[in-house]
């Protein structure tokens, strides 16, 4: 899998979408994508990636888009 | 973020001594009541009733304090429902009535980026292997979402590897317990829980059934009402004690806060002292006529704090009775006041988030 597949995946198994669902999607801009589901989302991307965030990043990371600028900072080019 | 909380998560959150933060807290609070008189209607016409003038910078003790209670009655709101992305009930047994707290994208934003200042100046900004002290359950129905999954969910933000330390009926697992300490052996491992839950169903079950969990290094953080541990005789020293007998070598941090005021809570130092930090702050009422008590004097406590934007929420009386024991010298060296709560006054609802938890 490429790097963007495994990111989309992230997103596609933690909150049920499908992948057009992505482009422009938000923090609580649906309702899966709660406290409890960006959880699982960083749960995801971490293990997709084999990395761990700062906790400041988990706090930033509001939107699909904002996620590919944050996994830059962990040598990860999507 | 306002200018205000962005310029204080730029240095340590203990770190304003008096002049400068009863400066700031002039400044913050006088702007946030006039935000929350020009937004909320029923908060302006409190403010009208008791002719309170929002044009004019107040300190901490002039500002109007909204009880508690007032959040159970009615829907208070700053913000347009529509962005409104959460809200939070206050634990409350059945019957009871519970708080609702209304919360937009920048209001739940601020309190988890807080509460993240406040809990890594403890542990560290490293993310720590978890192990939460209740069951996964409680996270389940979302559309319910209690203060005592949200607790969960927000400090899951400092952890990695998150485990629960009880099953679904609400027993010990041991076996998971002992695989999760075996697993991160050599780490520090950071649990989270609320106060009467882990003595019921941690400390009391592991001694039932004569098992000790040996950590090496743990750093317990634990939450809610004192009140049934009370009436069991059981105060700090005996629980701390206690948990270091069931878990092993384990810091213990308690802390209060409140649904109404999520984020800037108040962590209790290695002298057993709570403490404000530079986000929240306390003023002790005389419970006759509410006059600003004292430092070593009884009354209601009164807790302010700069988040609450979404809700009118940032000066709240509560119905738990302190005392303030100090401000700016408190030998563990944070700075601000620091207090000892003495818990409800007589007559009030039971809703601590472990008081509320019922045997079914």
């Amino acid at each position: 899998m490429t790097n963007i597949e495994k990111y989309n995946e992230a997103f596609i198994s933690s909150f049920g979408i499908n992948e057009d669902a992505l482009c422009g999607l938000e923090y609580q801009g649906i309702a899966q994508w709660d406290s409890v589901g960006h959880m699982q989302l960083i749960a995801a991307l971490e293990e997709a990636f084999d990395i761990m965030f700062d906790t400041d990043d988990i706090i930033d990371l509001n939107s699909y888009e904002r996620g590919k600028e944050i996994l830059k900072k962990y040598e990860v080019e999507i | 973020m306002s200018e205000i909380l962005e310029r204080l998560c730029k240095i340590s959150p203990y770190e304003l001594k008096k002049e400068e933060k009863d400066e700031i807290y002039k400044r913050a609070l006088s702007e946030l009541t006039k935000h929350h008189y020009e937004t909320c209607p029923e908060y302006k016409k409190i403010l009208d009733a008791i002719g309170y003038d929002v044009n004019i910078e107040q300190a901490s003790e002039e500002q109007p304090m909204i009880p508690v209670r007032l959040f159970k009655e009615y829907e208070l709101l700053s913000v347009e429902r529509k962005d409104v992305v959460k809200t939070m009930t206050s634990s409350g047994t059945s019957g009871q009535k519970v708080s609702k707290i209304f919360l937009d994208k920048e209001n739940t934003k601020n309190q988890t980026k807080v509460l993240a200042e406040i809990i890594s100046s403890y542990i560290g900004k490293q993310r720590l292997p978890l192990l939460i002290l209740d069951t996964r359950l409680v996270l389940h129905d979302r559309n319910m979402f209690s203060a005592r999954g949200a607790g969960i969910i927000g400090f899951s933000t400092f952890g990695r590897d998150t485990a629960y330390a009880l099953d679904e009926n609400m027993n010990i697992d041991i076996k998971s317990i002992q695989e999760f300490v075996e697993k991160h052996k050599g780490e520090q491992i950071l649990m989270f829980g609320y106060t009467y839950m882990i003595w019921q169903y941690v400390v009391c079950a592991l001694r039932e059934v004569g098992v000790r969990i040996g950590m090496e290094n743990a750093t317990l953080f634990h939450i809610g009402g004192w009140k049934k541990l009370r009436d069991q005789a059981v105060d700090t020293l005996t629980y701390n004690t206690s948990i270091r007998e069931a878990l092993g070598n384990v810091k213990v941090y308690n802390y209060y806060g409140m649904a109404e005021q999520l984020g800037s809570v108040f962590v209790e130092c290695e002298y057993g002292h709570m403490h404000c930090s530079n986000y929240s702050d306390v003023i002790i009422r005389r419970t006759g006529d509410f006059s600003v008590a004292g430092f070593n004097e009884h009354g209601l406590i009164e807790l302010v704090s700069l988040l609450p934007t979404s809700y009118p929420g940032h000066v709240l009386l509560t119905e738990d009775e302190g005392e303030i024991l100090g401000q700016d010298d408190c030998p563990c060296g944070r700075k601000g006041k620091y207090f000892k709560i003495y818990g409800r006054i007589k007559g009030a609802e039971i809703r601590g988030c472990s008081d509320t938890y019922e045997q079914h």
